[in-house]
């Protein structure tokens, strides 16, 4: 957009903030007694999570960056181009704004098979990568197929193909999963998850699952009654005492990005460099060495000693510095600890007579036994 | 049984109108159902209203209507003579304009009930995929309209045949003209001594009608068996 600071859309809404290809939104809409008021600048590169209970104004936020609805007032930028811009009457059309939606239902056109379905938002110039994206969704049995046909899950996978091949700038997903068995849905927030890393399009995923959200997203924007209450990198907005509240679902815990660094097959375990001075051993994996991964740790699956212990259960220490302390306010007996290991946060959990009784305050030097690490995603 | 050259002309014109008449209403016929199917506005059971008419007013009045405004002396036929040279009234052009009125608000009925029913969402979607208004009709909505769009017809084409009043009135009765099937049988009915001859009629419309019947049946059977095939892979 030019910035132009005289212009009249800037003095509605305060010149927003851009890099290059970021999406950034300013929103006022009023839908009978719901109120969505919205100012966000989302990253331009990975997946960032919008998280909330229903009817906090997740959908409707991506309805309106996809095109399909018109607030009262507000801009919608991405990158430099501008998508709406009430004030001075722009709004690009739903159908030229290249951004590809998958919605909660996969809504496939029952009248076209599979393949008219993945082609049908294709432009010949991403033809090419059909048969790479078939094969990346495994769905190249299904080609030939009615949609009436398909299991959910299969649906599913060719509505996202069908948004990918649109060859679209910004991925959209509401909900994709819902409705979807367990084993079913953690095999496609896999395929998900993979598929982010191998598509170089920012994609943002709506959902109220705490789970998906902290298996794919890596930057998270937290709503509640049509506002935003937080947005941040998703490990800086876990480490937040203030938000434990907001991210009731999140269940308080860490995630932990890190390397594969060796597999040990006699007891099958992994071993994850976290950083040059820090491991992390953690069941094992198929994941390749040298592949990222990630992982989770809950705040009560923590627990301190303040020397290092010599002989233990517990297969994981990490020397560690007490950085804040909090009480919890839905539990009066318990305390919760940030913890800061190296450049690593990490969420502990204990009881308030620990805390007094080991003499525990904040910058003292302990070390943190980790009960038990759970990877995230693959 | 051998028709007389009198009775081929009556049954070859009713064709010729009722087709014409369908062919001329159906772009119209399809605009107006999605307008009503896919948007609200102000006035819009006026409107309803407005297209119905003919289903409820005496046919006579249509064609009179039509007399008034289609005319040589009509605000639109006058117009029409003036720049195009085209004359309806006492035409088989004109009795397809007045069997196509009367059965407007039949093929309008039934198609809209079709659109009403296709999702929405769908149509979001595909203007999600890059589709314009227009791809999003012809590509989405119309398709899975089509059921409608063929039950619309066959009424359409059906009320057309049969349409007597505002085609007397507006196109009158010449032969080789505008004397259709229903124009025929109501002169020989008029003749004294032709009893027989109007009773062949008779037959020959009973015969056209079950076979327009039985063969949009048999459409809508295999419509509904080629969806299901296709479902059943």
């Amino acid at each position: 957009m030019p910035t132009n600071p005289t212009n009249p859309s800037n003095l509605r809404h305060p010149a927003l903030p851009v890099d290059s290809s970021s999406l950034s939104l300013s929103i006022d809409q009023r839908l009978g007694s719901f109120h969505l008021q919205t100012e966000l600048v989302l990253p331009a590169h990975g997946v960032t999570g919008i998280f909330g209970t229903s009817g906090s104004g997740k959908t409707s936020l991506l309805r309106l960056i996809a095109g399909l609805e018109y607030p009262d007032s507000g801009v919608i930028q991405l990158g430099d181009q501008v998508l709406l811009d009430t004030r001075r009457r722009i709004s690009v059309a739903a159908h030229k704004r290249r951004i590809g939606v998958v919605f909660q239902e996969a809504r496939l056109f029952p009248h076209y098979r599979v393949r008219g379905n993945l082609t049908y938002g294709m432009p010949a110039h991403a033809s090419a990568r059909f048969d790479e994206i078939v094969e990346l969704l495994g769905i190249k049995a299904l080609l030939e197929r009615m949609p009436g046909t398909l299991s959910g899950g299969e649906a599913r996978r060719v509505a996202i193909g069908r948004a990918l091949l649109s060859d679209p700038q910004l991925l959209l997903m509401d909900e994709p999963l819902t409705g979807l068995d367990g084993a079913r849905k953690d095999e496609l927030l896999r395929f998900i998850a993979q598929l982010t890393k191998q598509v170089d399009i920012p994609v943002i995923y709506v959902s109220h699952d705490a789970e998906e959200i902290s298996a794919i997203a890596d930057h998270l924007v937290l709503m509640k009654a049509g506002r935003v209450v937080a947005s941040n990198r998703l490990n800086h907005l876990l480490q937040r005492f203030d938000l434990t509240h907001e991210l009731g679902g999140f269940d308080a815990a860490s995630i932990l990005e890190g390397r594969v660094d060796e597999h040990d097959a006699t007891y099958n375990l992994t071993h994850l460099a976290l950083n040059d001075t820090h491991r992390l051993v953690i069941p094992g994996t198929s994941a390749p060495i040298g592949s990222p991964l990630r992982v989770r740790i809950l705040a009560r699956d923590i627990a301190l000693a303040l020397t290092p212990l010599q002989s233990t259960s517990y297969r994981n220490q990490l020397s560690a510095t007490i950085e804040d302390m909090t009480s919890l306010s839905t539990s009066p007996h318990s305390v919760e600890l940030l913890l800061n290991v190296g450049d690593i946060r990490l969420r502990a959990r204990l009881t308030r007579k620990s805390w007094d009784e080991m003499g525990l305050h904040i910058g003292k030097q302990i070390t943190a036994l980790i009960r038990s690490v759970s990877v995230a995603h693959y | 049984m051998i028709l007389s050259p009198a009775e081929w002309e009556a049954i070859r014109l009713s064709l010729l109108i009722g087709l014409a008449a369908v062919a001329w209403i159906l772009p119209p016929g399809i605009a107006v159902a999605w307008w009503l199917a896919r948007h609200d506005f102000r006035g819009k059971s006026i409107v309803d209203g407005f297209i119905h008419l003919p289903l409820v007013l005496p046919p006579v009045v249509v064609g009179y209507l039509l007399l008034v405004s289609l005319g040589r002396q009509g605000v639109v036929g006058q117009w029409l003579y003036a720049t195009l040279g085209v004359s309806l009234p006492f035409t088989w052009q004109g009795a397809a304009v007045a069997s196509g009125v009367m059965a407007f608000p039949l093929l309008v009925r039934a198609l809209r009930l079709s659109l009403e029913a296709v999702d929405p969402k769908l149509e979001a979607a595909a203007r999600t995929l890059g589709a314009n208004r227009w791809r999003v009709f012809t590509t989405i909505t119309l398709p899975l309209a089509i059921p409608g769009l063929l039950t619309g017809t066959v009424l359409a084409f059906a009320r057309a045949l049969s349409e007597f009043g505002a085609t007397i009135t507006f196109a009158s009765n010449i032969p080789s003209e505008t004397r259709t099937l229903p124009l025929a049988l109501y002169t020989l009915i008029q003749t004294p001594g032709q009893e027989s001859a109007a009773a062949r009629l008779c037959v020959i419309a009973i015969i056209i009608a079950l076979f327009s019947l039985i063969a949009s049946e048999w459409l809508a059977r295999r419509t509904k068996q080629r969806l299901q095939e296709r479902d059943a892979y």
